[in-house]
């Protein structure tokens, strides 16, 4: 049965999704899709621990080898990649019930087609990580983007909706450049797979339609992980979406699509192509700075707080194709160190706000007054995310935080690790304006709002420990990840 | 071309979506002639047909004249799609001739498809080999990508279940109307078994001839939205009940995954048909297209239907 873990991982949310659509009450399609979340974890683990052990895992799909059928091939940085969402899947998961059930938020009739959702949407996100195909990455990428803009609208708040239908414009014309792209890679090689793709791409490599297929996929995809300037739909989808959408989503969604950056350009075109003949680095970094430095400052002046971490998300996402840009190991290393560790803050940071609004009802700046006392175990699971965001010593931002710098260095660049470093105090500005708020004003008198549930609790909790656990322990967030951007650029040791 | 230019300029909401079912036949037509019949088939019954219901159902909701939005920026736009259309005629200038034998298309992949099919697979219909079972785990994708389109509709705008309908069968006026258009309704009874007879043709010779388990769904549900609109939205709703769509939703998709986990268990790889019949990998290839074309066809016919069911559901 091991030998089929790879169709698994993808297989059962799929199946668990319909299933989940017919159970009935809310409760026990939600038990189904907690097991289909955690077998799906347990099997990124052990996916994870035979790419280590034993090197590259291909998978036939219906026995029919590769160019002809499609082919899911696990290296080191999708089996990184799946062990992330999956991690994140559970744990959000996990939180989802409580504040789905939680004053009506979502009518009993609704519930199990929440959970069949969002299990469609982690299905898509595995799909596109696990496979080896170039057009099979699309058609997952349709079931996420789906999925996701069905979650985003989800709940009560009416102006998601508006904000679901502007990411729905933005990420269907992602997808359409991103299909235009893989059409025209299709005519000049006549085959999909990835490998098979990079085999064959170098003889028609100096042609115009390579090249337009170059620009149609670097924009498509630029769209997807809200590349600044293309990032205008998401701090609304964030900001309006339910707290577990935004803690899912703001972890995985923009990582997945910047997995797939990452893979069309270093193992499909090379980074030979990509950033010596087309010079892509030349536009990826000043966008990125750009990215840092602007969305830092708006996040500053944000008065709804989901909203300001949406867009310090926007920054981070700058980081991470900062990391890109410097074309290097260590830059590498430290974007995809970055994936890893971001999507471990956002998701701590989104989940204490979730169980804020759970008690309060709202996430506005001027309302959190005081709830650093009536609310200590929320708020350090949040103040834990914040130092993580960051990146202080000690929590898993700073690993990143430091490779990034040290790949800046590494290049002669540093006037771009002097950047890093400022914009680092531009998210100590806007985290230290919640903990203020929280902590050192008083709490009005009339209200008597308590401590978060404990189910809500269990599950931020463990993110934030995952934030201090991973800033000791780096073996998985800067060694997995070394390896990966290794086995990107083709550098052996 | 010149509809499309047309559908930019019209206010009239209507007139665009019928010059929108024209382009999509005018695509179908050209599709033809490009020798894609699979394709032409989709495009016909998808965008000439149910995809026109579908917009005049939302028509029925709102209203018909566009607002013209106050002039806000346009400039940009208007850069950002010429842009893209010079990037794409850059790219095309350097695509192979169509209809070249040197294509790299009709050189790597291809051959084994064309030749293949017919002894590793033992289908006439080359589209259907690759769709079903060369790349059977896209379709896979595809038909969930059919299914979660569904869950969203109904999600949003199929949740509210007005009880009122259900307790009092109120005459609707426009039904009243309906009623004495008798020529309409004696047409609609005699094309109904016609159309539901061919989206079964479709559906089970897809293997020999154009079509497949899309088309067929859509043509079965095309004709179910036909009767509906001309006997009632009720009457609809008690040959075809939700609750019975909701499961066909699910189901499809089941059968299609389940084959795909059946051949795992019988020792083979994920959606590998030729293990399903041990002693006869043809025979096998055969029965594990059937079953996931009829998983196709099933939930993309419950989807079609239900999402019509939302729209008019609602305009009441």
């Amino acid at each position: 049965m091991t030998e089929h873990l790879p169709a698994l991982q993808v297989v059962i949310p799929l199946m668990a999704a319909p299933l989940c659509a017919l159970l009935r009450p809310g409760r026990i399609a939600w038990m189904l899709a907690m097991t289909a979340c955690t077998l799906c974890l347990l099997i990124a683990a052990l996916l994870l621990e035979r790419v280590l052990a034993e090197g590259v895992i291909s998978y036939a799909m219906g026995n029919w080898p590769a160019p002809w059928g499609i082919e899911y091939r696990i290296d080191t940085v999708n089996a990184y990649m799946l062990l992330l969402v999956t991690m994140i899947g559970a744990v959000v998961m996990a939180f989802a019930r409580p504040t789905l059930e939680q004053r009506a938020h979502l009518s009993k009739r609704k519930q199990p087609w929440f959970y069949t959702t969002y299990l469609l949407c982690l299905t898509g996100l595995l799909g596109m990580i696990i496979t080896g195909d170039a057009f099979n990455v699309f058609v997952f990428l349709e079931i996420s983007s789906l999925s996701s803009y069905v979650l985003i609208s989800i709940g009560r708040d009416r102006r998601a909706l508006t904000a679901a239908y502007q990411y729905l414009i933005m990420g269907t014309i992602g997808a359409t450049f991103i299909l235009i792209g893989i059409g025209f890679l299709y005519v000049m090689t006549g085959t999909l797979n990835m490998l098979d793709l990079a085999a064959r791409l170098p003889a028609v490599a100096d042609t115009r339609t390579v090249r337009a297929a170059f620009a149609f996929l670097t924009i498509g995809i630029s769209l997807k992980l809200a590349l600044f300037p293309l990032h205008l739909w998401l701090p609304n989808a964030y900001a309006y979406a339910p707290s577990a959408v935004t803690a899912f989503l703001a972890a995985t969604a923009t990582k997945v699509a910047i997995y797939v950056m990452l893979r069309f350009f270093f193992t499909i075109f090379g980074a030979q192509f990509s950033f010596e003949t087309m010079g892509l680095d030349a536009i990826l970094l000043p966008l990125a700075l750009a990215g840092i430095f602007s969305a830092s400052v708006v996040a500053i002046f944000q008065t709804n707080v989901k909203r300001m971490l949406a867009y310090s998300s926007v920054a981070q996402i700058g980081y991470m194709i900062l990391g890109i840009s410097l074309v290097s190991v260590t830059g590498l290393t430290a974007t995809i160190s970055h994936l890893f560790n971001h999507a471990l803050m956002k998701g701590t940071l989104f989940m204490a706000l979730g169980c804020v609004s759970y008690q309060i009802g709202a996430v506005r700046l001027d309302r959190l007054a005081g709830i650093g006392r009536t609310m200590p175990w929320t708020m350090g699971a949040f103040v834990i995310g914040g130092l993580s965001l960051i990146g202080v010593p000690l929590t898993a931002g700073f690993v990143s935080k430091w490779l990034l710098i040290l790949g800046a260095l590494e290049r002669g660049w540093w006037p771009v690790a002097l950047l890093v470093l400022l914009t680092s105090l531009l998210a100590v500005i806007y985290i230290w304006r919640v903990v203020e708020v929280a902590y050192f004003r008083p709490a009005p008198e009339d209200r008597k709002i308590g401590e978060a549930p404990l189910v809500l609790l269990i599950p931020t909790w463990t993110l934030a420990l995952a934030n201090l656990y991973f800033g000791l322990d780096t073996s998985l967030n800067a060694g997995v990840a070394r390896l990966a951007a290794q086995s990107l650029l083709g550098v052996t040791q | 071309m010149v509809t499309a230019l047309a559908v930019i300029r019209l206010r009239d909401l209507f007139a665009v979506i019928m010059l929108f079912g024209i382009y999509s036949l005018l695509s179908a037509s050209l599709f033809v002639v490009l020798d894609a019949v699979d394709v032409a088939f989709t495009e016909a019954s998808v965008g000439a047909g149910i995809a026109t219901v579908f917009m005049l159902g939302t028509l029925a909701l709102t209203k018909s004249r566009e607002k013209i939005p106050a002039a806000h920026k346009q400039v940009l736009p208007l850069l950002a799609v010429l842009g893209t259309g010079a990037v794409l005629i850059y790219g095309t200038s350097d695509i192979p001739y169509y209809g070249d034998p040197s294509n790299p298309i009709h050189h790597h992949v291809a051959p084994r498809y064309l030749e293949g099919s017919a002894t590793e697979i033992g289908v006439p219909n080359v589209v259907s080999a690759v769709l079903a079972s060369y790349r059977g785990y896209d379709t896979l994708g595809e038909t969930t990508v059919v299914f979660t389109a569904a869950i969203g509709v109904l999600v949003l705008i199929g949740g509210a279940r007005r009880p009122h309908s259900e307790e009092s069968p109120r005459s609707d006026p426009k039904q009243e109307l309906m009623k004495q258009y008798s020529i309409l309704r004696l047409i609609t009874k005699l094309l109904l078994p016609l159309i539901l007879l061919f989206a079964l043709y479709v559906q089970f010779h897809g293997d020999f001839g154009p079509g497949g388990g899309f088309q067929a769904g859509v043509i079965f549900a095309a004709g179910f939205v036909l009767y509906a609109l001309v006997y009632g939205l009720d009457q609809a709703r008690q040959i075809m009940p939700p609750w019975l769509l909701r499961i066909g939703i699910s189901l499809g998709v089941l059968i299609y995954a389940g084959v795909g986990v059946a051949g795992i268990l019988l020792g083979g790889a994920f959606l590998d048909y030729g293990v399903l019949d041990p002693h006869d990998p043809m025979h096998g290839q055969h029965l594990g297209i059937f079953l996931v074309e009829l998983g196709v066809g099933i939930t993309v016919s419950a989807v079609m239907i239900s999402i019509f069911y939302a729209f008019a559901g609602r305009g009441r």
